[in-house]
């Protein structure tokens, strides 16, 4: 890759950030806002989490630059996002499975 | 021999030590931060009906919302200082990494302020039952003053002498049967204690009144012989509260830990980049990977402490 | 990769900041020390340290096990003095002091001398000469590790005096039962956990860059000697299932020292302490312990495994049978480990749907354990054994891990774990696999490595005195274990079970309590307990007396083997290679036909005749 080219490149990425960065306080307002209007709590949950998912994508994505990582970067993330579910998702599916008394 | 690729990538791969390093770091902190919201849930499905505050009344949301946006812009000025040393430019660097600096400053001021504002709100009980919860104006040896309401107060209250026995003082739960959770069976614990013995408090159900503002705010002045039982808004106050404290503390430490670090590479660090130019720039992009981690947690607790 | 010039003591300047040119001082080289080689003796040491003292607190229990009640002969009143009367009183243990023992025993072996050893120490003395690295990828980081584990192993030292005692709640140190004994050395067991935690992520985090970093060019994945495998396992285990339990640790002390409920149930009653919020969950510290310290003990299990395939190839003289096999097995253990903890938990009133779930993972994972020790079994099979010491822990490692393996089987459904759960037959269970597991499998690699690291072998008659006594000794310890707990035995009990001795029902002359043969059988238990240590002297004297007088090597590679790490200077300069190295072929390329030598070392290119 040559100078010139990977000037460009970075030059390109930041006009991707301030997107991103635009991107991040919308996020924000809506999920304020939906917050406050009142659609049944699981909904509210529903959301706010998906709004939250989101800019966390956002994040890891373009900021962390895991859009365009390298394999072995995914390989560890996929085993850590495997326990991370494994952990809280058998935890609380343990903690809800309670034979009634 | 030198240890290879500290600086220059491994062909195969395509990464330079650090780099593999801070991404096992960031996934061991996801561990970490995934047990934390673990409990968060159980804490939350499993709480005893009522215990858990209605959404959004706890803390006060203008001011999470400025600080998400401040941690955010943190973030931005983060990836551009990164960018300019990318783009050679050490000048540029440095302004925006300085603004990181002072954003991380300007979060955990701002953080205080809010852990300040927990820690002098109380809930007094006083011994013919009634339950006034507000602010401390000021307090002496003989009374203290509160800013804040009288809690609606419902069943009766034994008081015991045993320390175990608390008054049931249950508030009045006609509205915040979502904030409990919808949990059919409750923990062996669960439900609501109609009885004394069990010693359940329903604390700071409604508490956060006093915080959304608006309503009949006025001041009490509480003669200390009258009081039963006073508490603050601190992580022993109810398992909302304790969540609260240790995930945001926690995450306050990791704040203060890369503005720590940050503000090295910005200082004394950054002669590196006269010397050994790429090496610096990977230095700066592995605090920045730290960086925006911290940002991404506070992505999901802003909603989840302040709003749901 | 940096060309050398040939004289040593003049490298090639670079801005290397912590490279030391000039002969670095005492503290530099043997106490701050950045070289993965000294750091991996410090840890060594320091965990053997910690094993001993860790059997030392188990003798003293087993005194009270077998003769309830009796003071401490020659040591009682000494240590009364030095604990207090709260733990030993009049010489004799106390209640509070036998848990005590009993909960910084499990703590000690497990977090302060097994991991620290079998991880830590092996592999950070073999991993980077294994791959042909120069050290570990961080060797900062990896100094503050170290500095770390012994901050974590001084905290948890130092509460055997704080006021009220240590820690008294099992090493599992389960809430409320933790957080209400009155003590502060609850408080400093939660701290020195965060500590030894904070270290263990810090030697993961190094592990498994220099793993994947610095491998010798020509070291592909499949040619990676099996014990390197284990080790990148094992970090992947620490690094991902220890962070719930630092997690769990921070809440629990929030618990303890912030007045906070996490773990405290609405309505606890709690002797004079504080009112408390409640609303919290005991079932929650279980599900985050446990997530850890499933995968905490394979990661007690898969160093051992490493080592053991290491010297059976070595001393089989032939290929490992299987390597890809135990390779995909080792993976394969390491993934289903965090998806099967709950097995701990069978009787905590948990539904049948999730237990069934947890009854299946379990089973399956004995699967690749079982193709990895059968790999190890057939590798046995038409080689030309040499039976030096290392491998005879070796092939004492295999039916005893089997052994512990097996019998895990019975705990892992949850129907026969109802009856066994909470006993000796669970003592007996882990320790099989730990103790003459593990543990042989350890002592197995320090006289295998031993003249890498001081250029003299250990002394072999004392060896094998060593090996053989601890053999019989180990197996009079634990396999009545097994028959106490079948009979009912509970694995906490102060007394020994004397209060739940048999006595015969008037009527019909049924034995309604457990049968005194049980109860006795704790005799012979301690005496072979205590024998057991006296066992290891041999090993002491040995290890001390070689260092300075065993005989000398002969070579670099005194059991001509094929891996790197025999192909360097001994003991290895700072560095470790005198050339880079390049790789040519797999790990085990034993009894190869023809040519005055059977083996051919990894870094060779063809056949030297
Ligand atoms: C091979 C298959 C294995 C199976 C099916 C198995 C199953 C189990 C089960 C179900 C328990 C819980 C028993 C109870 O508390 O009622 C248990 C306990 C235990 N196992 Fe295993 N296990 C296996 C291998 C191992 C290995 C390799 C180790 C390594 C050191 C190990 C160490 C332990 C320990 C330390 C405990 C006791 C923990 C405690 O309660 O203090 N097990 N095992
Ligand atoms: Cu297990």
């Amino acid at each position: 890759m040559s100078e010139s080219n990977d000037t460009h490149e970075i030059q390109k990425e930041i006009r991707t950030y301030l997107l991103v960065f635009g991107a991040l306080l919308v996020g924000t307002v809506l999920t304020v806002m939906a917050s406050l209007i009142d659609v049944g709590a699981a909904w509210n949950m529903t959301i706010g989490l998906v709004i939250a998912c989101t800019k966390g994508f956002l994040v890891a994505g373009y900021f962390m630059h895991l859009m365009s990582e390298k394999t072995t970067i995914y390989a560890i993330l996929a085993f850590t996002v495997f326990f991370f579910l494994g952990m809280m998702l058998l935890t609380v599916a343990a903690d809800s499975d309670v034979p009634a008394v | 021999m030198e240890i290879p690729h500290t600086v220059k990538p491994r062909p195969d791969t395509g990464l330079y030590n650090s780099k593999i390093g801070i991404w096992l770091f960031l996934a061991s902190e996801v561990m970490l931060f995934g047990a934390l919201f673990s409990t968060y849930i159980l804490l939350r499905v499993g709480a005893p009906e009522g215990t858990w505050p209605k959404p959004g009344t706890m803390l006060n949301i203008p001011i999470g919302t400025i600080n998400t946006c401040v941690l955010i812009m943190s973030s931005v000025t983060v990836v551009l200082a990164w960018a300019s040393l990318k783009l050679n430019q050490f000048k540029r660097f440095k302004l925006f990494q300085a603004g990181t600096i002072l954003l991380a400053l300007t979060f955990l001021v701002i953080k205080s302020f809010e852990y300040n504002d927990k820690f002098t709100h109380y809930e007094v009980i006083k011994k013919d039952g009634t339950v006034i919860n507000g602010h401390l104006v000021s307090q002496d040896s003989k009374h203290v003053v509160l800013e804040g309401a009288i809690l609606p107060v419902k069943g009766e209250h034994k008081l015991g002498d045993h320390p175990n026995q608390q008054p049931a003082h249950q508030h009045d739960h006609e509205h915040d049967h979502e904030g409990g959770g919808d949990k059919a069976g409750q923990n062996a614990q669960g439900g609501e204690s109609t009885h004394g013995e069990t010693g359940q408090q329903a604390h700071g159900s409604e508490s956060g009144h006093a915080e959304s503002g608006g309503g009949h705010h006025q001041e009490f002045e509480i003669a200390r012989s009258e009081i039963k039982d006073m508490d603050n808004y601190g992580p022993w106050f109810n398992t909302y509260l304790a969540i609260y404290f240790t995930l945001t503390g926690l995450h306050a430490l990791h704040v203060f830990g890369g503005a720590v670090v940050i503000g090295y590479l910005w200082g004394p660090g950054s002669k590196m980049w006269h010397t050994e130019p790429e090496r610096f720039t990977n230095r700066i992009e592995i605090s920045g990977l730290f960086w925006h981690f911290v940002d991404l947690v506070w992505i999901f607790l802003f909603p989840v402490l302040y709003l749901l | 990769m940096a060309k050398r010039s040939n004289d040593t003591h003049a490298p090639v300047e670079h801005e290397h900041e912590h490279e030391h040119h000039a002969e670095p001082g005492f503290w530099q080289k043997y106490v701050f020390s950045t070289d993965h080689k000294v750091i991996g003796l410090q840890y060594g040491i320091t965990a053997l340290c910690f094993l001993l003292l860790g059997f030392i607190l188990v003798a003293l229990m087993r005194w009270q096990l077998a003769y309830p009640g009796q003071p401490i002969p020659l040591l009682g009143d000494l240590l009364g003095n030095v604990l207090g009367d709260r733990a030993i009183s009049n010489g004799t243990l106390t209640a509070e002091g036998y848990n005590m023992f009993g909960a910084m025993h499990g703590t000690i072996m497990v977090f302060l001398a097994i991991v620290p050893l079998a991880f830590a120490a092996f592999g950070n003395y073999v991993v980077p000469l294994q791959i042909g690295a120069p050290d570990m990828a961080f060797p900062r980081i990896n100094m503050a590790s170290y500095q770390f584990f012994v901050l974590g192993g001084v905290v948890m030292l130092t509460s055997f005096v704080v006021p009220g005692g240590s820690a008294q709640a099992g090493w599992t140190s389960y809430s409320p039962l933790a957080t209400t004994i009155p003590t502060s050395g609850q408080t400093f067991w939660l701290i020195g956990m965060v500590l030894l935690i904070t270290s263990s992520l810090l030697g993961a985090v190094n592990f498994i860059a220099t793993i994947i970093q610095l491998r010798a060019p020509g070291m592909t994945w499949m040619r990676l000697p099996f014990f390197v495998w284990a080790q990148f396992v094992t970090a992947f285990l620490l690094l991902l299932a220890f962070p719930p339990l630092e997690a769990a640790g921070v809440l629990q002390l929030m618990d303890q020292v912030a007045g906070t409920s996490f773990f405290l149930p609405t309505g606890l009653a709690t002797s004079g302490a504080e009112e408390i919020s409640g609303g919290g969950s005991p079932l929650l510290w279980q599900h985050l312990f446990w997530f850890l310290a499933h995968p905490e003990v394979y990661v007690l299990i898969l160093p051992a495994m490493g080592i053991v395939a290491e010297i059976i190839a070595n001393n089989t003289r032939k290929p490992l049978w299987g390597y890809k096999s135990l390779v995909y097995s080792v993976l394969m253990i390491g993934f289903l480990s965090f998806i099967v903890w709950a097995h701990h938990m069978y009787l905590t009133g948990m539904g049948t749907k999730i237990s069934t779930f947890f009854q299946t993972t379990t089973i399956i994972i004995s699967i690749p354990s079982v193709i990895i020790l059968t790999c190890m079994f057939v590798s046995l099979w038409g080689g030309r054994i040499r039976f030096n010491t290392p491998m005879l822990f070796v092939l004492a490692f295999l039916p005893m891990f089997g052994i512990g393996g097996l019998t895990g089987l019975p705990l892992g459904f949850s129907y026969s774990d109802i009856h066994l759960h909470d006993t000796y037959y669970v003592i007996a269970h882990f320790h099989y696999i730990v103790a003459p597991g593990t543990i042989f499998a350890l002592f197995a690699g320090i006289y295998y490595w031993f003249p890498k690291v001081t250029g003299r072998m250990m002394n072999e008659f004392w060896g094998k005195l060593h090996f053989w006594l601890s053999l019989i000794f180990m197996n009079i310890v634990f396999q009545p274990m097994f028959a106490q707990g079948m009979a009912g035995m509970h694995r906490r009990m102060y007394d020994g079970a004397a209060t739940y001795a048999g006595a015969a029902s008037p009527g019909d002359g049924a034995v309604v309590g457990l049968p005194d043969v049980f109860i006795d059988m704790n005799i012979g238990i301690s005496q072979a307990a205590w024998a057991l240590g006296i066992a290891q002297i041999p090993f002491i004297i040995n290890f001390f007396y070689s260092i300075r007088k065993g005989a000398p090597v002969t070579s670099d590679n005194p059991w001509d083997a094929t891996t790197l790490e025999w192909q360097t200077p001994t003991p290895p300069p700072h560095g470790n290679f005198v050339k880079p190295m390049k790789i040519h072929r797999g790990p085990y390329e034993y009894s190869l036909p023809g040519g005055e030598e059977d083996f051919l070392p990894q870094n060779q290119t063809a056949k030297t005749v």
